[in-house]
């Protein structure tokens, strides 16, 4: 019984602690309200980009904070559906940046009007050691050879199925080469860093990624064109997201990424600039 | 609650074999209570209250979320069915080959002393606190066809990514560390009178351990079992990354409620009450065996 002052001691600063973190939290986000009503003082945007966006988003936001000193963006990077998802339930996005319209489409009552961006397409990497000797599109159906795509749920991956299907209904490759790339897959990875992660670690002998992907991944990997007739484009959509805060800085970073400046810097890293 | 007793009769199973208790009984509070210890005591009801609250109402949420009829027809769809079968059938395996091998080392760790005996207690709990997917590209670097000792099982032909066996060796990875730490504090916490009184008897160390030992810590060793099981279940990251994502090889039951997640939200909400529920029937019948062995021993 004597120890029962002492559990009491204890048991108020854990009272006081937590309820001190719970005064701090308020605090917090009341001193953030203010920041918001005024034109000329600081403002932060938040961006949700499709992950495959996360280099040429970067240099996008140097140069647009270069041009805009009192704006912040913060990324928030992801696969697009996990965004899609995070945005229905009230995640606070200022800019959406999805890699597919199926997503774009999924939130399209929140958002306004989305603009296609960029263009991406799909390439075969192997890497660069070549363990499964690839040499052109028909060795991918060679028995035996390890073949890592994205899931069918993931844009890229639903791209690569498109791409095959369009192979497989032509004279070139028929039905039959479909088939026996589909049967070589033994993974269907839940991004496309999956893909490109086990291509460059040499576990697979070849991977679907997007073109981007390909170029990013350096020396570690060397990649097969897949020609346009069988190619799928991307679209990347942007919009701006309705009711939320900072419309006009949202609107204007809209702006600079579908200008000749932003497209530029998507260029520079492999995107198929849009017009 | 029920959980907390059961905690109370298994230690006292272990420190008072044989009836004769001097474990501390439950608390139990008197008319003459202070007013400070009424205090006290509702200050404790009310930050436990608080913490399993936290608990349970995003379970809740889930359950909410998820109409029966749903999660009926889930339980019918051919990918919900393998994608279970793939996870029981991995996590017995991976669980019996935690305890086979762990429990030796859990031994070693609570019964002796030598040097380097703390390095190899601070490497069986580095596991747990590695994020998963490192585990994973660790496992991967080693076991995968370039990996240190992947490239020589490579020439024998054996290749172990993208398989059912990469599944269980991550899931032992991640999950036997669990095991072998509770085990250990079990093991620990059991006084070594008790074998002491074995040995003057003239048992061997074996029939110290399997006669004497074993049955005082069975229930710990059983909560170990349960922890490393539950672990094993959930895992996801380790996995992905060493096994990937192949419906009916790879595919575990967190994984597809994942890839449901990005397509179907119903259906990724239902499948993780699938999830939930094996767990809890689980470790419900872990936790009964554990009350159950508990009594046996302390009669």
């Amino acid at each position: 019984m004597k120890h029962f002052p002492r559990i009491m001691f204890l048991l108020i600063a854990a009272c006081l602690l937590l309820a001190s973190c719970g005064s701090s939290g308020s605090s917090g986000s009341s001193a953030s309200t203010p920041s918001s009503t005024p034109t000329a003082a600081p403002v932060t945007i938040n961006v949700f980009a499709a992950a495959s966006l996360t280099a040429a988003f970067e240099e996008i936001k140097t140069q647009f904070q270069a041009k805009n000193p009192n704006v912040t963006i913060t990324y928030n990077f992801a696969g697009s559906n996990t965004l899609a998802t995070q945005i229905t339930q009230g995640a606070p996005a200022n800019v959406f940046a999805s890699a597919d319209t199926t997503n774009m489409d999924k939130v399209s009552s929140l958002v306004n009007t989305p603009q296609t961006f960029a263009k991406n397409k799909v390439v075969v990497i192997v890497p660069a050691s070549n363990p499964g000797n690839i040499k052109t599109l028909h060795d991918l159906a060679n028995p035996g050879i390890k073949i890592a795509v994205a899931n069918s749920s993931v844009p890229v991956g639903n791209y690569t199925l498109q791409v095959l299907s369009k192979m497989g209904q032509s004279s070139e490759y028929g039905p039959s080469y479909e088939s026996a790339v589909k049967a070589n897959f033994v993974t269907l990875e839940t991004s496309v860093s999956g893909v490109v992660q086990k291509v460059q670690l040499g576990e697979v002998d070849a991977g679907y990624v997007y073109v981007t992907d390909a170029h990013s991944a350096g020396d570690k990997v060397k990649s097969i064109d897949i020609p346009d007739q069988y190619n799928v484009l991307a679209d990347y959509p942007i919009a701006t997201v309705k009711d939320s805060a900072h419309a006009s800085t949202a609107q204007s970073f809209v702006e600079y990424v579908l200008s000749p400046d932003g497209q530029a810097i998507l260029t520079k890293y492999h995107f198929i600039p849009v017009g | 609650m029920e959980q907390a007793a059961n905690q109370v009769t298994g230690n006292s199973a272990i420190l008072a074999p044989g009836g004769t208790s001097h474990a501390t009984p439950r608390k139990k509070w008197s008319r003459g209570t202070s007013l400070a210890t009424w205090i006290t005591i509702a200050i404790l009801m009310i930050l436990a209250g608080a913490f399993f609250l936290y608990l349970l109402v995003p379970l809740a949420a889930l359950l909410l979320h998820a109409p029966p009829s749903e999660i009926w027809h889930q339980m019918q769809q051919p990918d919900v069915i393998a994608a279970l079968k793939l996870s029981l059938v991995t996590t017995t395996i991976s669980t019996v080959l935690g305890v086979i091998f762990g429990l030796p080392a859990a031994i070693l760790l609570a019964r002796t002393s030598f040097p380097g005996h703390r390095f190899l207690e601070v490497l069986a709990t580095i596991p747990t606190v590695l994020p998963p997917t490192v585990a994973g590209l660790a496992l991967l670097l080693t076991y995968g066809r370039t990996g240190l000792v992947g490239k020589y099982l490579n020439i024998l032909g054996i290749q172990i990514p993208f398989t059912t066996t990469a599944v269980v060796m991550a899931q032992i990875f991640v999950a036997a560390p669990f095991f072998v730490n509770t085990a250990k504090s079990g093991l620990e916490q059991l006084h070594s009178r008790y074998e002491t009184a074995a040995y003057t008897l003239r048992a061997s160390p074996f029939q110290a351990f399997r006669y004497v030992v074993l049955p005082l810590v069975s229930p710990a060793l059983l909560t170990a079992v349960g922890l490393a099981w539950a672990r094993a279940l959930g895992e996801f990251g380790a996995t992905i990354t060493f096994a990937g994502n192949f419906p009916g090889v790879t595919q575990t039951l967190p994984i597809a409620v994942y890839i449901a997640s990005q397509t179907n939200l119903d259906k990724s909400i239902a499948v993780s009450v699938i999830l939930l529920a094996v767990s809890f029937a689980v470790l419900l019948t872990l936790g009964l065996a554990r009350t159950l062995l508990s009594r046996k021993w302390s009669i």
